[in-house]
């Protein structure tokens, strides 16, 4: 019977800038409050190979960023153009296999073999996906998680490209902080500059194609161009990953089309907090190292994650950032009546 | 108004594996009048409107726009040739405000094009076109419904929501699909102007609705469909007074019973 | 003629495994990514039983069966029924499920040489000169019984017919009283038990692996595509079509293109004619 005095309210912490958009700020309080948590995890993401205790853990950290990048590109295409990619290890595999050819039989440096590596791969990965562009949304999940399973058969079957030994002797990065820190700052790149994009004009194109793709249509905006560009984008930034982690490796194989690589982005979106664009990355700040941790029990760890996916997804969980986000812009109090 | 059909549909014909949806249909309509299509539910309408405009390929048939063939284009090109329609089943971009939901049509290549809302050059800032052009349609400019989320829109706005969305893409032909179903009479009362001014505008609009009384205000001519054929063609009155329509509307039996009291 | 002989053994092998995945998506529209999963924990169910339980090899495939049956019930009923409906979640839900299978099953450490389930019949017979193992005859016998057999159970029973039913519209199936949910369930048993059976019937000819659980996933899935997703008798020609041009293949390239043919009849298909060739998903190409 206490229970029915006691309610519980729900108020707004009274930011007065939530949305897009800045209006007239009155306070430094206000201000900070807006701009604190993005400092925070700005600074905090910096100096963390800094902090690392060993050479071990700033590969992690390496390791941690890569898998963000397919994250963030995961979380971009599913819920703001509509496009669920279950092979984020297509993109791994083919920014890798490029930037390994790129070194071993072209002798470029990762300076330029990188860059090359990263919109070659896009190129590629966007040709490759077009024909289920126009279509709906299940027949590009199907094609993707596709992909690196047949493309893994093929290569072991015909033996190319290395088949089962991969390409070896890939040029390292030419300096260790240089090697953690772009990926760190690419990392950072993306993850503001997709928050800004998907404000932008085509942003708002990319979010009508995943709401009313007819509407669009009839807007006179051909569908299969503009996600295209989307696909471009997010498998740049994968073929990105796929680059960096060939050259921290220094070595190439069929393990870059590996399962982990597309099921791991899918589990941190979804733990991180879904279409936030950040939570993907907190999720793999999470789940990453855990996997790490877990290596002793192999494959184990795939299931593992499946799980908790499954989990998550069942019980319709959003995800640690919306659930921060709330919190943070209401408070609960428990009130008398 | 000038004399040469500004679209014309030659024996349009759209079968569902059995089923005529659409039955050699023809149609001709003149720059700047309003056409009106009526007819019960299922006799095809919605159809027509999606064979002409592309989202659904035709069996057989032709369409020509200012003389062009335009048959079996992408729906997006036709769109973007001056063409629009609206939607019978009212979708907005739920998870944008409703002046955003603009910001897609005036990114399409056409509204590029055809330049600012206020005539001539570049666009400018797609926010504010956004709002005028919500203004120039009805909705009350210093109020926060442009600012409101798509989703909260009542009937009204959405319905003119619509119609502000093929604005935006500065048409030639208009094809709107029951725009006055599901409004109170004040609204509607509200949304004539707007359709006259249209068609003082230049714009051809092409009508299907059921509310007849608020169509023949507006109609230059009306046509009736039954079963995906044409059963009559004509000015309003021409048609009121037809028994062929009496009959697809009351049905033949009861026809004959009315006459044989008379 | 050999060509002939293969090609209809290996067809009716792709039909058996397609049908399966064609059932589920053709009545509940979920796409079902644990049907590799499922065919390879049923020849395992039905390896434990046989060799580990010493249990009769004909009871065993029952067992299997029926087991399979409830598990593909179970996933539906606790996991897919509340994701239904919003397909990014369905999705990734199906794959996560299939994955975790796949996966805890290489973990268990269920991979290697060592796991085989005996042919039904040993020895061979030669039709027009060429050898062929008795079982693969019964494979295209029994084959062709479960088509015929899914063909009749859908057009004359009244099960049968609510699936199809549901198939088709489910909103129209629903006020005439057919239950979708229970449907759907049902189906989802149905298709995991055809993913059983055609594990039982396949995996006598090679060792039960986990990579076999992925390659039949992308084959079902090809022949489906290919077939149009949601039309059973599209599978059925489309895994003939596919199972013919796997075996040209082979004998003209080379064994290690059997895969991209599946890829490629993917890519051909969307690209061509992306319903399919019996798809009910006209609205791919005519949308309202």
């Amino acid at each position: 019977m206490e229970n029915r005095q006691q309610r519980k309210e729900r108020l707004d912490r009274g930011i007065k800038v939530r949305t897009e958009g800045l209006y007239g700020i009155m306070s430094l309080r206000e201000l900070s409050y807006l701009t604190l948590p993005r400092l925070v995890l700005i600074v905090g993401i910096l100096i963390l190979p800094l902090v690392m205790p060993s050479m071990y853990w700033q590969r992690v950290i390496s390791i941690v960023c890569i898998y963000s990048l397919l994250a963030l590109s995961f979380d971009f295409l599913a819920h703001f153009v509509g496009l669920v990619s279950l092979g984020g290890a297509f993109f791994i595999g083919t920014g890798g296999y490029l930037a390994a050819i790129l070194n071993t039989s072209f002798g470029l440096p990762p300076v330029l073999t990188i860059p090359i590596s990263t919109l070659l791969g896009a190129v590629i990965c966007t040709v490759l996906l077009l024909p289920c562009l126009p279509l709906r949304g299940v027949y590009f999940a199907i094609v993707t998680l596709m992909y690196p399973l047949v493309l893994t058969r093929i290569i072991e079957a015909l033996n190319v490209l290395g088949g089962t030994d991969g390409i070896m002797g890939v040029a390292s990065f030419a300096n260790r902080w240089i090697e953690q820190y772009f990926v760190l700052v690419m990392v950072l790149v993306s993850m503001f500059g997709l928050r800004r994009l998907v404000n932008l004009d085509i942003g708002l194109v990319f979010r009508a194609v995943k709401d009313n793709d007819q509407a669009v249509k009839a807007s006179g905006m051909n569908i299969t161009y503009y996600k295209a560009i989307a696909v471009f984008i997010a498998s740049a930034m994968g073929c990105l990953g796929g680059a960096c982690l060939v050259h921290i490796y220094m070595w190439s194989g069929i393990s870059q089309f590996a399962l982990d690589f597309s099921i791991l982005p899918i589990a941190a979106t979804v733990i991180g907090g879904a279409g936030t664009l950040v939570g993907p990355v907190l999720g793999c700040f999470i789940l990453v190292p855990i996997s790490e941790l877990l290596r002793a029990f192999g494959t184990l760890r795939i299931v593992f994650y499946c799980l908790i996916l499954v989990g998550f997804i069942v019980f319709r969980s959003e995800g640690i950032m919306v659930y921060g986000q709330r919190k943070y812009h209401q408070f609960e109090r428990w009130v008398e009546i | 108004m000038n004399d040469q059909p500004i679209l014309e549909v030659q024996e349009a014909t759209k079968s569902f594996g059995g089923i005529m949806a659409v039955n050699r249909v023809s149609l001709d309509v003149r720059g700047g009048e309003i056409l009106g299509i009526i007819g019960p539910n299922g006799s095809g309408k919605t159809t027509l409107i999606n064979c002409i405009t592309g989202f659904i390929r035709m069996t057989s048939g032709k369409v020509l726009f200012r003389g062009r063939n335009i048959t079996g284009k992408p729906a997006h090109k036709i769109a973007d040739m001056g063409i629009t329609r609206t939607f019978q089943i009212m979708r907005p971009y739920y998870s944008l405000p409703s002046y955003k939901n603009l910001v897609i049509p005036l990114f399409s290549p056409r509204a590029r094009r055809t330049g600012g809302w206020r005539g001539g050059g570049k666009l400018g800032d797609r926010d504010t076109v956004g709002i005028d052009i919500l203004e120039e349609i009805g909705f009350e400019r210093d109020s926060f419904v442009p600012y409101k989320m798509a989703s909260t829109l009542p009937t009204g706005y959405l319905k003119r929501l619509e119609l502000a969305r093929c604005l935006a893409l500065k048409p030639e032909i208009i094809f709107c699909d029951e725009v006055f179903s599901g409004l109170s009479m004040s609204e509607i009362a509200s949304m004539i102007p707007l359709i006259e001014r249209l068609q003082m505008d230049g714009i051809t609009l092409i009508m299907i609705e059921h509310r007849l009384r608020e169509l023949f205000r507006v109609a230059n001519r009306v046509m009736v469909l039954n079963f995906g054929e044409k059963v009559v063609e004509g000015s309003p009155e021409e048609v009121m007074a037809d028994d062929k329509v009496k009959e697809v509307y009351f049905g033949s039996e009861e026809v004959e019973e009315v006459m044989s009291h008379a | 003629m050999d060509i002939l002989i293969y090609g209809t053994i290996n067809s009716i092998a792709l039909a058996l495994m397609a049908l399966g995945f064609a059932l589920v998506y053709g009545i509940s529209r979920i796409p079902n990514f644990a049907h590799g999963a499922l065919y390879v924990i049923s020849g395992f169910v039905t390896w434990t039983f046989l060799r580990a339980l010493h249990v009769n090899y004909l009871l065993s495939i029952l067992l299997a069966m029926i087991i399979i049956g409830a598990v593909g019930a179970l996933i539906y009923q606790f996991i897919l029924i509340r994701v239904r409906g919003m397909a990014i979640s369905e999705i990734i839900a199906s794959y996560a499920i299939g994955l975790a299978i796949l996966e805890a099953l290489r973990w268990g450490g269920f991979k290697g040489m060592t796991y085989t389930l005996p042919v039904f019949v040993e020895g061979s017979v030669t039709l027009s000169g060429i050898p062929v193992d008795f079982h693969r005859l019964l494979v295209v016998g029994i084959g062709g019984a479960v088509v015929a057999f899914l063909w009749l159970f859908t057009h004359y029973t009244r099960i049968g017919l609510a699936l199809r039913g549901m198939a088709q519209d489910e909103r129209a199936a629903l006020m005439l009283g057919i239950d979708s949910d229970l449907m759907a369930v049902v189906a989802m048993a149905l298709g995991s038990m055809l993913a059983g059976l055609s594990a039982v019937l396949l995996l006598p000819l090679g060792n039960i692996v986990v990579e076999a659980g992925y390659n039949v996933l992308i084959l079902a899935i090809a022949v489906c595509i290919v077939g149009g997703l949601g039309s059973w008798m599209g599978a059925v020609l489309a895994a003939f079509l596919i199972g013919f041009a796997q075996i040209l293949t082979v004998k003209y390239l080379g064994s290690h293109y059997q895969m991209v043919v599946a890829l490629l009849a993917i890519i051909f298909t969307l690209i061509l004619r992306p319903s399919g060739l019996f798809g009910q998903q006209k609205e791919l190409e005519e949308r309202v």
